[in-house]
């Protein structure tokens, strides 16, 4: 069995997140960049995975994004991928989460991977597109914000438990297919410094535009969405402190909420 | 492309996603820009009621695609269904909730109609150059961004629950039923079944009010008032992760980054500072009371009411005064 984790490189989540001079983008000068942590549960299944089944011929971790995003490469690596594709490319960056996931399927459609795995969103730009898209455009069934996955009886089926509205769809799924990962599943484990000077030697290959066959065309017949104009988020009106004993604040709570927010 | 407005009415058990009857209010106001007709789509099985509900909000045309096969979700079946529904009425816009179905179905859409997406958006409207411009929260709602999808090409947007109040209306839309037709590979995906994990309490994710408790409740029995106020206001009950690691609440109640995302129209944060990964949850709540003993917790920032004191004084008073409500 193959297996494919894609990856994103985020700023850390504790980012104060500063509105660049353009407007249409972050400032990022002297932002910590991480693996996203959505994508640290994915790596981590991968390796539970070959750690508990002797199928698992390989795990390759596949990440878009600038010479920096080596960076969380090395990190996956060191936790357990054998090898990592990178997709670097100024044009790249023009892609939007659908474009990306099309760019993504057209480099790894004829590599034969049985199950991919990835985070259930990245915590910088929020869209959660990725995943379902990539198995749209793979022709694969996904399971997506799973929370607990184990091989079926046959082996060549999944169960994933999925996160909904206050219950767990459990559903079986067929090889190949795609599954989104979310908390719940096993916390990824810290890369150790030996194995850090390890991952350093595992293949890396990089890829270019050029180097992807029908780029052009599997970018263009999707999505095209563009962001522009960052803003910070919207004002909350300052808020008002309760003072007096706990009683009497009490009471002009409840009275507030009733009679100016209206919300009970 | 014709200038409709199409909507996925989410339901399950023949019961509508509130979410679902939300989007009909920015569907109304894209379809009078573009002067196009707001159509809604139900898919399930026994889907009578849930196609009463969305009638009643006020939309014009109603597709049911109505199979046993479709009794539960799965995200194969379903975006079969929607993508037949979809290309049957040629939308401009299509719009889903940013529940958990939406944002699963909605790329694979997407992709599969040719459509450009924009998740979880909380703003949307027709440019002058005919292209749908959204604002959607990114970083965890640290910032927000407009992104403008194509014109030229269907577009398809997640609404994010609570941005907007249902309308209603007078209902009479005209129906028509689509029968199913399964692709081919769309049993890959199997629901074996819906195992409920809150108990009797409402959901974080499904919930108007919640009552969130932190590490200041220093273990689980002392949430149990925290469940007797939920109790009353018809709330769920939320915990930050602190709570969630040292055991006192089931990670499924964990609000924020790596929990819930909520956007309730009351948060509650009893004993809870206001880490960033904590407000990343809950940040897009309506109204939001903090009761804190430090003045200076961050979550007092956020909030538009706060109480410094005792939440183990405050709790129980809160309860009895909302009791009092009720008579
Ligand atoms: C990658 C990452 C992801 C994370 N994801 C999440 C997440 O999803 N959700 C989340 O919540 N956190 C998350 N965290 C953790 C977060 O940083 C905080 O550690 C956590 O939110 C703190 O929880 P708390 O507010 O309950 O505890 P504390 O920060 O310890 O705050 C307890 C508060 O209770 C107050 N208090 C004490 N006694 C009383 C009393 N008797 N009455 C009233 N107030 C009292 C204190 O003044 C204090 O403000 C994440 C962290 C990381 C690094």
């Amino acid at each position: 069995m193959k297996i494919l984790v894609v990856v994103k490189q985020v700023p850390d989540s504790t980012t104060v997140i500063r509105i660049g001079s353009d407007g249409k983008d972050i400032d990022r000068a002297g932002v910590k960049m991480v693996v996203n942590p959505f994508d640290e549960f994915a790596i981590e299944q991968a390796v539970r995975l070959r750690e508990t089944r002797s199928d698992v011929e390989s795990i390759t971790a596949l990440i878009v994004g600038p010479a920096q995003a080596a960076e969380a490469l090395r990190t996956v690596l060191a936790v357990g991928a054998n090898d990592a594709i990178h997709l670097e490319d100024q044009a790249f960056d023009q892609l939007d989460d659908l474009q990306t996931a099309a760019l993504i399927a057209a480099v790894v459609k004829a590599g034969g991977y049985d199950l991919v795995l990835a985070g259930k969103q990245e915590i910088d730009l929020d869209s959660g597109q990725l995943g379902p898209a990539l198995a749209e455009l793979l022709d694969i069934p996904h399971v997506g914000v799973v929370t607990k996955l184990e091989f079926a009886d046959d082996g060549k089926s999944l169960v994933a438990n999925r996160r909904i509205e206050g219950a767990d769809e459990v559903v079986q799924v067929s090889l190949p297919a795609l599954i989104t990962c979310e908390k719940g599943l096993g916390e990824m484990r810290y890369p150790s410094l030996p194995n850090l000077m390890k991952a350093k030697k595992k293949p890396v290959r990089k890829l270019t535009a050029a180097d992807v066959p029908g780029f052009a065309e599997a970018t263009a017949g999707v999505g095209g969405s563009t962001m522009h104009t960052l803003e910070p988020p919207p004002e909350r009106p300052p808020g008002k402190i309760l003072d007096g004993e706990p009683d009497e604040a009490v009471r002009e709570l409840v009275r507030l909420l009733r009679e100016e927010a209206k919300a009970i | 492309m014709t200038n409709d407005i199409f909507i996925f009415a989410e339901q399950r058990n023949d019961k509508l996603h509130p979410a679902a009857l939300q989007i009909v209010t920015p569907a109304k106001a894209l379809a009078e820009k573009t002067g196009g007709q707001v159509v809604a789509c139900v898919i399930g099985d026994a889907i009578d009621n849930a196609a009463t509900a969305i009638d009643k909000a006020g939309v014009e045309r109603i597709i049911t695609i109505s199979d046993p096969s479709l009794a539960m979700y799965s995200a194969l079946r379903y975006r079969t269904a929607l993508t037949a529904a979809v290309q049957k009425v040629d939308p401009k816009v299509t719009l889903l909730p940013a529940t958990f179905m939406g944002r699963d179905l909605s790329p694979r859409v997407a992709v599969r109609t040719k459509a450009a997406l924009a998740t979880d958006v909380i703003e949307l409207q027709i440019n002058d150059g005919g292209a749908l411009d959204v604002v959607r929260p990114i970083y965890n709602g640290k910032a927000t961004c407009h992104v403008t999808l194509p014109a030229d090409r269907p577009a398809i947007a997640s609404v994010r629950p609570n941005t907007f109040a249902a309308p209603s209306g007078a209902g009479g839309a005209q129906r028509e039923a689509l029968s199913f037709e399964p692709a081919s590979g769309d049993e890959r995906i199997d629901v074996k079944e819906i195992a409920k994990t809150g108990g009797d309490i409402k959901d974080v994710t499904e919930a108007d009010i919640i009552v969130s408790g932190g590490r200041a409740l220093k273990n689980e029995d002392n949430f149990k008032i925290l469940f007797d106020l939920a109790k009353e206001l018809d709330a769920a009950v939320g915990a930050s992760r602190a709570a969630c690691d040292a055991g006192y609440q089931p990670h499924t109640r964990q609000v924020g980054l790596t929990g819930k995302t909520v956007t309730p129209k009351l948060y509650f944060a009893f004993g809870i500072s206001g880490a960033i990964q904590h407000m990343a949850g809950m940040r897009g709540s309506k109204v939001i009371v903090a009761v804190n003993t430090d003045p200076e917790a961050p979550m007092f920032r956020v909030a538009d009411y706060g109480i410094v004191a005792d939440l183990f004084k405050v709790v129980p008073l809160l309860t009895a005064e909302i009791k009092k409500l009720e008579r």
